[in-house]
């Protein structure tokens, strides 16, 4: 058997280092651009409803307009501002698995197969929840 | 009340729990959930829909000035976050099946246990304890910048940490929250990562783990854009504004004031999922 590991080399941590801090800007631009188009679409949504009726106490269930990406898109083509807030809480859902996505290519420059093999099964559980629920169709 | 009347209440609302939950490292998702619940009367799963979007907007959103540090350690993050998401898919699903009364119980109980792991001191700084095959094998131990230089570290009990952390995602998934509590129990007490690089390293996570139960929660028309928008953005608001002003603020006695909150929340929670309607 080969010896232990030695603790990792500084060079390696360096970039790790700078895969972070390329991933967090990536994060931090998915959620300023999400809370942009949330707020678009806030704008529209309370200047034609704001004097309505609030009531979130009985479940209903949001129709399909607000559930699937498909829905969301033809709400906003029709010029909804609720399907505009619901496009940008996708963009948000979306911002964490692209930071997923990309630490794949990070962990393969570093040449580390073992961490690509993590990742890709994140990725996976990621994607089988968004497309397996049914947002996707 | 109108719809804008609510929105501004619901926003400044989130606000300030976010606001809170970043001064006092707490967190704001976990009383997002029973003050609507409570106070706004919002439907139980409305809630946690909204109070999920908002974890991920405040993880992400914070990520990029904590990697900045050098402290989290993505490696232990990226092995963790196999657990937290598919206890997190797990979780969700759960949450589309068990009753709301449950849920408010279970909401309850987690709200009490945060309460008082946020009264017990931290546990002791580790001292140079011996590498542990596993945790080596998986690249885990690693070091980050202290007073004093580098301080490095080796990471302890990796199975057990692991099936904490599958146990924090079910519960994330299932509440919508981040479940920080479960997070530092298996990061700081079994696996025995020292302090910041927990926090930050967990921080990371929780985006991730939200996003694994989002897709479920979205899909089931449980994410209201109506009611999320003011959340998002004022929790948003109120965790960027309060990681600025950290180090100004007289923190000690803020959590000791929020930690009552969450206390009280919980007692809430419990009386309305066993005796009242929800």
């Amino acid at each position: 058997m080969a010896t232990p590991e030695l603790p990792v080399p500084q060079k390696q941590s360096w970039d790790d280092h700078r895969i972070e801090v390329i991933l967090g800007n990536l994060l931090r631009a998915g959620v300023v651009f999400s809370a942009a188009v949330v707020l678009s679409g806030a704008c529209i949504y309370l200047f034609r409803h704001g004097h309505e009726h609030a009531d979130y106490r009985i479940f209903r269930g949001e129709p399909s307009d607000f559930r699937t990406i498909r829905g969301v898109i033809q709400s906003v083509t029709d010029g909804h501002g609720r399907g505009l807030i619901q496009l940008g809480l996708l963009i948000l859902i979306a911002t964490p698995i692209a930071r997923v996505a990309f630490s794949i290519v990070g962990f393969a420059l570093e040449r580390d197969r073992m961490y690509v093999v993590f990742t890709v099964i994140v990725l996976a559980v990621l994607l089988y929840s968004l497309l397996g629920s049914g947002i996707g169709t | 009340m109108t719809i804008l009347e609510f929105t501004v209440l619901v926003a400044i609302v989130s606000f300030v729990a976010g606001l809170l939950g970043s001064l006092t490292g707490l967190g704001g998702g976990v009383v997002l959930v029973p003050l609507l619940t409570i106070f706004f009367h919002v439907d139980i799963r409305y809630a946690i829909g909204a109070s999920l979007v908002s974890v991920i907007a405040t993880s992400s959103g914070a990520a990029a000035s904590y990697v900045k540090e050098g402290f989290s350690n993505i490696r232990i993050g990226m092995f963790l976050e196999i657990a937290t998401t598919i206890g997190a898919l797990l979780g969700a699903f759960l949450a589309t099946w068990i009753p709301t009364n449950a849920l408010a119980v279970v909401f309850g109980a987690m709200l009490l246990y945060s309460a008082w792991l946020s009264r017990k001191p931290r546990p002791p700084a580790q001292r140079s304890l011996p590498p542990d095959p596993l945790a080596t094998r998986l690249r885990m131990n690693g070091s980050f910048p202290d007073q004093d230089g580098e301080r490095s570290y080796n990471v302890q009990h990796v199975p057990a940490g692991f099936s904490l952390m599958f146990g924090a995602g079910a519960l994330s998934g299932l509440l919508g929250i981040g479940s920080g509590a479960v997070k530092v129990l298996a990061m700081d007490q079994a696996m025995r990562i020292p302090f910041k690089v927990s926090t930050t390293t967990s921080n990371f996570m929780i985006g991730v783990t939200a996003a694994a139960s989002a897709g479920v929660y979205l899909s089931r028309g449980y994410v209201d854009p109506g009611l999320s928008m003011p959340v998002m953005l004022g929790v948003l608001a109120g965790s960027l504004i309060g990681s600025r002003i950290l180090v100004k603020a007289e923190t000690k006695s803020l959590r000791l004031v929020f930690s009552l909150v969450i206390l009280i929340l919980g007692l809430q929670m419990l009386y309305k999922g066993f005796w009242g309607e929800i």
